[in-house]
């Protein structure tokens, strides 16, 4: 190809991308603008203002939602890290009969659409919680309300099963990275099994499980669909409290609040595209 | 112990937790909701239920399942077709027209709304759809005299907005096989006289389908299951399967008739993999 047809289809490139990018950040800017808009209905022209931002801080409603989604959104990450960073060890160090098939169930929280894992679980729960001897069992470790079938407690255990495979994809590809023979020779010239992973694999895989645990933070943070089948009547997560909000009847604080999850969920990725290369380019 | 119990025992309490965990969060409950689908009262109920196949037949006998399965089947095709037409051209101009520092910028600004809140990114559509929103404002301050649009509430709006969202799956699958093709081989096809449309179709396209298939699987099956997306945007008229899912659980709380129509959604779901499964074992799944 000559050199100025190619430089013909670079700048067709770069202008079609630049349209896609528009495509896919107007709606998001259009709506963060609306947020700093003073008209309630979103009327136009645009008038600078921070008083849904102001009115935001005195909804109790919205700020106990969100007190809960960044509660649970942060047990998710440690528990999901820890679990997820394990089970990668097995796989990458182990070869064993049922590891591929071990593997494969990774796919369905996946694969399967939230709606009908989130709806699976409800009946379950629900299930579980009106057994005798579970309810006891929990009501003597727990307060009551987290023992119900819609709580705070089964709200984590879905989040946590939607996490999971993202962490052990993530860690395993950082795992797959380096040679199991770094950790041979920590073991031949002596390390504990314990001493081998604190002082060997764990200094390798840490960036792995930082961008895991990024991964699994924002996972939480942004669940709806089960959030909203495991929610109890009152208590909430962002996202439910937001959709419920919406379907009353839009006000701009819906926006304030929309923008300030962006930002958030934004700058999580940002800081983990430091610790992962998306799209598997090396 | 023996070196080999050591082994199974640090296999077994290293995949263990995370094992149970996803026991009983996916495996149980999708057992325990297809024992649901067969009985003949609710568990709300406190009735004594007994085994009956009705909530099945409800589906194919109640008129009205078929055409909401069809619609949501619908939706999942042209938000798929859309997404391709949109995405693919996208990401070749990503993997072979731009390089360096400029493409991992691009990248990145491509698939992070992706990792941004889903609920927000449609709420985000209600702006610039509605009366006054951004596209009718726009229209209106170049041609004054013209009539209000009001796509909101529609289908089209629906389709917009699940675009909007999985826009970024396809470009991101189609990426990774695009960037894999080596530049050598569409070079070698060029000397030997293929033109470059011949060469796309030939060579390109091909190589780069197993991107396509998986991209497909990941919009498609996401999107027969929504419900939050045509409920924001799609006003009283649009009606998919998902949203009579969420009503038989959330608010007339027939949830024997709620777990059949989930399971016959996730019938579909796997019918529609091992339709592709050949593709994608190639590709070898996901991971």
């Amino acid at each position: 190809m000559s050199r100025r047809t190619s430089e013909i289809t670079n700048g067709i490139a770069k202008i079609y991308l630049a349209l896609v990018l528009l495509f896919l950040y107007v709606p998001i800017f259009t709506m963060a603008a609306m947020a700093f808009n003073r008209s309630p209905l979103y009327e136009l022209p645009f008038q600078f203002d921070l008083i849904w931002f102001e009115s935001l801080m005195s909804n109790d409603r919205l700020l106990r939602a969100g007190s809960n989604s960044l509660i649970i959104a942060v047990i998710n990450t440690v528990i999901a890290t820890v679990l997820g960073t394990a089970a990668s060890l097995a796989f990458a160090r182990y070869q064993f009969r049922g590891r591929t098939l071990m593997q494969l169930l990774l796919l369905p929280p996946i694969t399967i659409p939230w709606l009908v894992i989130g709806t699976a679980m409800l009946v379950f729960f629900f299930w579980i919680a009106n057994v005798p001897a579970v309810a006891e069992t929990c009501r003597a470790i727990l307060p009551a309300a987290y023992c119900a079938p819609r709580s705070k407690i089964t709200i984590l255990l879905g989040h946590v099963a939607l996490s999971l495979p993202y962490v052990i994809i993530v860690v395993s590809a950082r795992l797959a990275d380096f040679p199991k023979s770094v950790e041979e020779a920590a073991a031949t010239l002596g390390a504990t099994p314990w001493q081998t992973f604190w002082r060997v694999s764990m200094p390798i895989i840490a960036p792995g499980m930082v961008a895991a645990a990024l991964f699994a933070f924002a996972t939480s943070f942004d669940q709806f669909v089960i959030s909203y089948f495991l929610a109890p009547p009152g208590v909430t997560t962002l996202p439910v409290e937001i959709y419920t909000a919406i379907r009353k009847a839009f006000t701009p604080e819906i926006n304030a609040i929309s923008t300030i999850i962006i930002v958030v969920s934004m700058g999580i990725m940002l800081i983990t595209a430091r610790f992962y290369k998306f799209g598997g380019e090396r | 112990m023996s070196p080999r119990q050591r082994q199974i025992w640090s296999i077994f309490s290293l995949t263990g937790p995370a094992y149970l965990w996803l026991a009983v969060t996916i495996f149980l409950p999708l057992s325990a909701m297809l024992y649901c689908s067969l009985l003949d009262t609710s568990p709300l109920v406190p009735r004594p239920a007994h085994f009956t196949l009705a909530n099945y037949a409800a589906f194919f006998q109640k008129s009205f399942y078929l055409p909401l399965t069809w619609w949501s089947l619908q939706l999942g095709f042209w938000t798929t077709l859309f997404c391709f037409l949109i995405g693919y051209p996208a990401a070749y101009a990503l993997a072979k027209k731009i390089k360096g520092r400029w493409r991992e910028a691009l990248f990145l600004l491509i698939v992070l709304p992706f990792w941004s809140n889903a609920l927000v990114r449609i709420f985000s559509w209600t702006m610039v759809l509605r009366p006054n929103g951004l596209i009718d404002a726009a229209l209106h301050w170049i041609l004054p005299e013209a009539p209000h649009i009001d796509i909101l509430f529609s289908y089209p709006a629906v389709v917009i907005g699940l675009v909007h969202s999985y826009l970024p799956y396809m470009i991101l699958t189609c990426y990774i096989s695009l960037q894999a093709i080596d530049d050598s081989l569409m070079e070698a096809a060029r000397s030997l006289g293929a033109e470059a449309w011949t060469v796309f179709r030939r060579v390109v396209l091909p190589l780069s389908l197993p991107g396509v298939v998986s991209g497909a699987v990941l919009i498609f099956v996401p999107v027969i299951g929504s419900f939050m997306e045509p409920r924001i945007l799609g006003g009283p008229r649009a009606v998919t399967l998902g949203m009579n899912i969420e009503e038989q659980f959330t608010v007339t709380s027939n949830w024997p008739l709620g777990a059949a129509l989930s399971f016959t959604m996730l019938g579909i779901v796997i019918l529609f993999f091992l339709v592709l499964y050949p593709v994608l074992k190639k590709r070898g799944a996901f991971a």
